[in-house]
This record gives structure tokens, sequence and C-alpha cells, in this order.
């Protein structure tokens, strides 16, 4: 029964901000080799969800296990706990002062403390995974939106995280540049990474996700399969929201 | 005799006679100027930095929290001080204070420094804070993402960030520091203006005397604001980006770093 450990385990969460509940009990597992999408309409929670689990907000109630221990607890080490789960932000949030390269390598020196010529390598490992290491020397904001976004997974990666937590990495991104990313992700999946992703990407979802959670509202309204979600979802809310992406 | 001659012989006796006081005038206001505006920065970073430290209600103790209040309120106050009075007003204030108050002679050069400094420390406080609040939130969700503490994050990635934001008004800081120690004469550094008030005084030479300074000072500021322009540029370094060639990458960067 314990063969695959719980790497996250969420419950009662609940977020808000001045008197607006915005997440109200939330609760869910994610186990190693995960590939959990959440989907739902704007506004609904999903991002908030997101910063809670990697704290960048403090929850307001409820608490988040991370191998058996509520990270949640103000005597946490905060910083110790995101290395181990990395985020990639929809808006990419490169350093802008630093090359693609430094990027990568600022995390495993300064944060992981290891020497820089393993950190290069790693650096260099991961900016190959995911196509951009042709351009270690460029800055930020030299490269196209596609570009930014997959140096900063190799920049996630390079932490060696156990679970990476995605907010709509592709929604800043003209279409044309939407491929190159889900396609590293989609790489990273089938390699057995731990990944939550927030998408509007819904046949990217339905292909990648060994699980999904629809959200309304700050709650898990429905959650299943990927075929349970999305060829036969229960729930009049789910329906009506898949209804808007008829060229599933 | 001086009062047969005309506007420019008058300016070439001037110099003949004086030209080297003059430029040992220039010389001190110039190293009072660099070495206030290096100290004034670096107080400026210490103390914009530590106002932004944010404080957190559930993991912070209180006795952190109360102390980090406390310097903040402390710091605010310097700021304040200093801006809000004329630097002759210090200069003399903490001159004769300091020998006054607490019998310590500090010497009219380290009181010089010391006023000049942290005058350029207060105002450049408050363009270090602006600096660091321009610098788009997403960069410390960024460095905090793959688990940097906000130390690490203002180090690494916002302070850099807002220190190129804050280079112009360094160089601002640094021309008006240039300018203002004319009023250290007061406590009797022999800067260019103080050059400029004997030479004047002793041969009734104002105009001519004042025309050369404004000639060495503008000189000073202009060259200043070039040096600085410069430094900009080479900070924002080239606009292009080589393509590294993947095959051989370990030795390409090994070659670079021996370089360096
Ligand atoms: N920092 C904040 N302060 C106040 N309200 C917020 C904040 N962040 C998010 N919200 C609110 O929380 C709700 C959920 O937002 P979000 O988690 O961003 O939704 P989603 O990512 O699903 O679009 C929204 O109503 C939003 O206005
Ligand atoms: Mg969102």
């Amino acid at each position: 029964m314990e063969e695959i450990k719980n790497i996250l385990e969420i419950s009662h969460l609940v977020k808000s901000f001045g008197n607006h509940e915005v997440l109200k009990d939330i609760d869910f597992t994610v186990k190693k080799g995960d590939v959990i999408s959440i989907i739902g309409a704007s506004g609904s929670g999903k991002s908030t969800m997101l910063r809670c689990i990697n704290l960048l907000e403090i929850p307001t109630g409820g608490s988040i296990l991370y191998h058996g221990t509520d990270i949640t607890n103000p005597k946490m080490k905060v910083a110790t706990y995101r290395e181990k789960v990395g985020m990639v932000f929809q808006n990419f949030n490169l350093f802008a002062n630093l090359t693609v390269l430094d990027n990568c390598m600022v995390g495993p020196v300064k944060v992981a403390k290891k020497d820089k010529k393993e950190a290069e390598e790693l650096a260099i490992k991961f900016l190959k995974k995911v196509g951009m290491e042709a351009y270690i020397h460029a800055k930020p904001k030299q490269l196209s939106g596609g570009q930014k976004q997959r140096v900063a997974i190799a920049r996630a990666l390079a932490m060696e995280p156990e679970v990476l937590l995605f907010d709509e990495p592709t929604s800043a991104l003209d279409p044309q540049m939407v491929g190159e990313v889900l396609n590293v992700m989609g790489t990273l999946a089938e390699e057995g990474m731990t990944m939550l992703i927030v998408t509007h990407e819904m046949a990217f979802a339905k292909d990648i996700s060994s699980h999904v959670i629809f959200m309304a509202d700050g709650v898990i309204e429905e959650e299943g399969s990927s075929q349970e979600i999305f060829e036969k979802p229960k729930h009049e809310k789910t329906k009506a929201f898949l209804s808007r992406f008829r060229n599933l | 005799m001086i009062s047969d001659m005309n506007f420019l012989q008058r300016i070439i006796y001037i110099l003949q006679n004086y030209g080297m006081s003059y430029l040992k005038g220039a010389g001190t206001t110039l190293l009072i100027a660099i070495v206030s505006t290096v100290i004034g920065c670096i107080i400026g970073f210490a103390v914009g930095i530590v106002q932004t430290i944010p404080s957190d209600k559930t993991r912070d103790s209180l006795g952190k929290r109360f102390i980090l209040k406390f310097f903040k309120i402390i710091l605010r106050a310097y700021v304040e001080i200093f801006r809000g009075t004329p630097m002759i007003v210090q200069a003399v204030f903490i001159y004769f204070g300091l020998s006054q108050l607490f019998g310590i002679q500090l010497g009219m050069w380290k009181a010089a420094f010391l006023v000049v400094s942290i005058n350029t420390g207060a105002y450049m406080a408050e363009s270090v804070r602006g600096g660091i609040f321009s610098v788009d939130s997403g960069q410390m969700e960024g460095a905090k993402a793959i688990g940097m503490t906000h130390f690490q994050a203002m180090i690494n990635v916002i302070i850099p960030q807002a220190f190129r934001n804050i280079i112009p008004q360094i160089g601002n800081n640094f021309i008006i520091n240039i300018k203002d120690t004319s009023v250290l004469s007061i406590i009797s550094i022999v800067d260019l203006f103080f050059v400029h008030k004997s030479v004047a005084g002793a041969l009734y030479t104002y105009f001519e005397s004042a025309t050369i300074v404004m000639c060495i000072y503008l000189t000073m500021t202009l060259v200043a604001s070039k040096l600085l322009s410069l430094w900009e540029k080479k900070l924002d370094g080239d606009d292009n980006y080589e393509l590294v060639d993947m095959m051989d990458i370990g030795p390409q960067l090994k070659k670079e770093r021996e370089r360096k």
C-alpha cells in the first residue's frame, strides 16, 4: 500500500483575502509521478491554490503536508521547502539582470550551495532538455516568449525539484509558441516528473493528465481521471465549462 | 598693476599666479565629492535595503518585528532630517556639535567627508527604496520559487536591477556634491570655492575669479556626466548575443572562464 508515496497532502485548505474567501475547503493529494491538471474558469482560485502550495500566499486555514510535515507551520523553513517544489509562472519571471545560463545556475549555486562546475553542468543539462542550450549568453529580454518559458522550466528543473507547479505556462504566449512549451512539458511528464498544471489548453490536459481537477468558485467541483472529466463529466458546472472547448 | 589690465589680462594674471591654487582647490572638491558619493551610496543601499525588509506577522517573533520596526523608524528620521535641512547648517551642527557635546574634535577633513556622505546617504536611501519598488514583483516571486531567502533574492536579483535603475540618480548626486562642497568653506575646507574667495578678496577680482571658477565647475560636472553615461552603456551590455555551438560547450565555456 505504501509503494507510491504521497508527496503532498492538502486538506481543508482555505485562503481569504480580507473577507473574500477565495479557496474554500480544498482537499487533494499528489503522489509521485502524478500529472494533475487544474482547470476552471478564470477567477475560480486556481492560481491562488498553486501559490498557496508554494507558500507564495500564506493559507488562512487547513494544512499542506509535505512528506507528512505540515509546511504551513510557521516554524517550517519556507525556502528549503520551495527548493523541492518548483514553480513556472505565466509571465516567466526570469531574472532580467542575468544571462540564460546564470538564470539556471544562480539557484544551484546560491541556494543549493553546489560548486560552480557542478551547477553549470546541471544548468546545461536542463537547457539542453528544453532546447535552449544555444542561448546561454542571451539575456531574457532578447528571447521570445516561448524561449523564455523554456528557460524558466530549465531554471526550475535545475533545482531538481520533486514537484513542479505550472500556472498557465502558455497563456502569455503567441499561439505559434504554445507548442514548443507544451512539448517540453509532455517530455517531462513521460519521464515521470510530478506536475501540477493550471491550463486552458484542454486538448493538452486531456492528453497528458493522470488526474484532472475542475475548480469553480474556490472549491473542487469535480475531479477524476482524464477520461472521467473530459468524456463523462458528472456535474453541470463541469459540463458547462467544458462545452466551451468543443474542439476536444 | 592689475587695476590697469583688461578682463582677459586679469584672468591670465590670476591663472599665472594662482593657477595651482585653483587646481588644488578643484582637486579637493573632486576628492570630497567622489569619496562622499561612494560612501553615501553604500549608506543609501544599506538604509534602503533595511527599509524594504518585509515583516511577517505569522512567522517572525514579536521581538524581531519590534527591533525591525525600531530600526525603520530611526532610519526614517535620519532620511527626513538630512533631506530636510541645508547641508551648510548640517556641517556647522556636526562639526561644532560633536566637539561641544561629546568633546570629539573631528577635524575639518573628517567632518567634511562625514557631512557630505551622510547627506548623500539620505538622498540615496530614498532613491534606492524607489529603485527596489520599481523592480517588477515577479522577480522576487521567481527568486522565492527557487528557494531563495529574502536576502538572497535582494543580493542576486533585486539590487542589481535597482542599481541599474538608479545610476542616473547616483550621477545626479555626484554632480550636486561637486557643487555643494562649496558650502564646506564654512568649516575652513580649502576647496575650489574657498580658493576663489581668497584670491578674489585679495585682488578685488570677483568677476574674473568667478569666471574661472565657473569654468572649472562646469568642466568637472560635464566630464562627470559623460563618464556616467558611458558607464550606463557599459552596464547595459551588448545588444547582441552569440549562439553557442553545443557540440563542444564544455571546453568553450572553460576557455571563456580562463580568459576572464
Ligand atoms: N492578492 C489578492 N488580493 C485580493 N484578491 C485576490 C488576490 N489574488 C487573487 N484574488 C482574488 O481571488 C480570486 C481567485 O483568483 P485566482 O486564484 O487568480 O483565480 P484563477 O487563477 O483561477 O483565475 C479572484 O476573485 C481574485 O480577484
Ligand atoms: Mg490564474
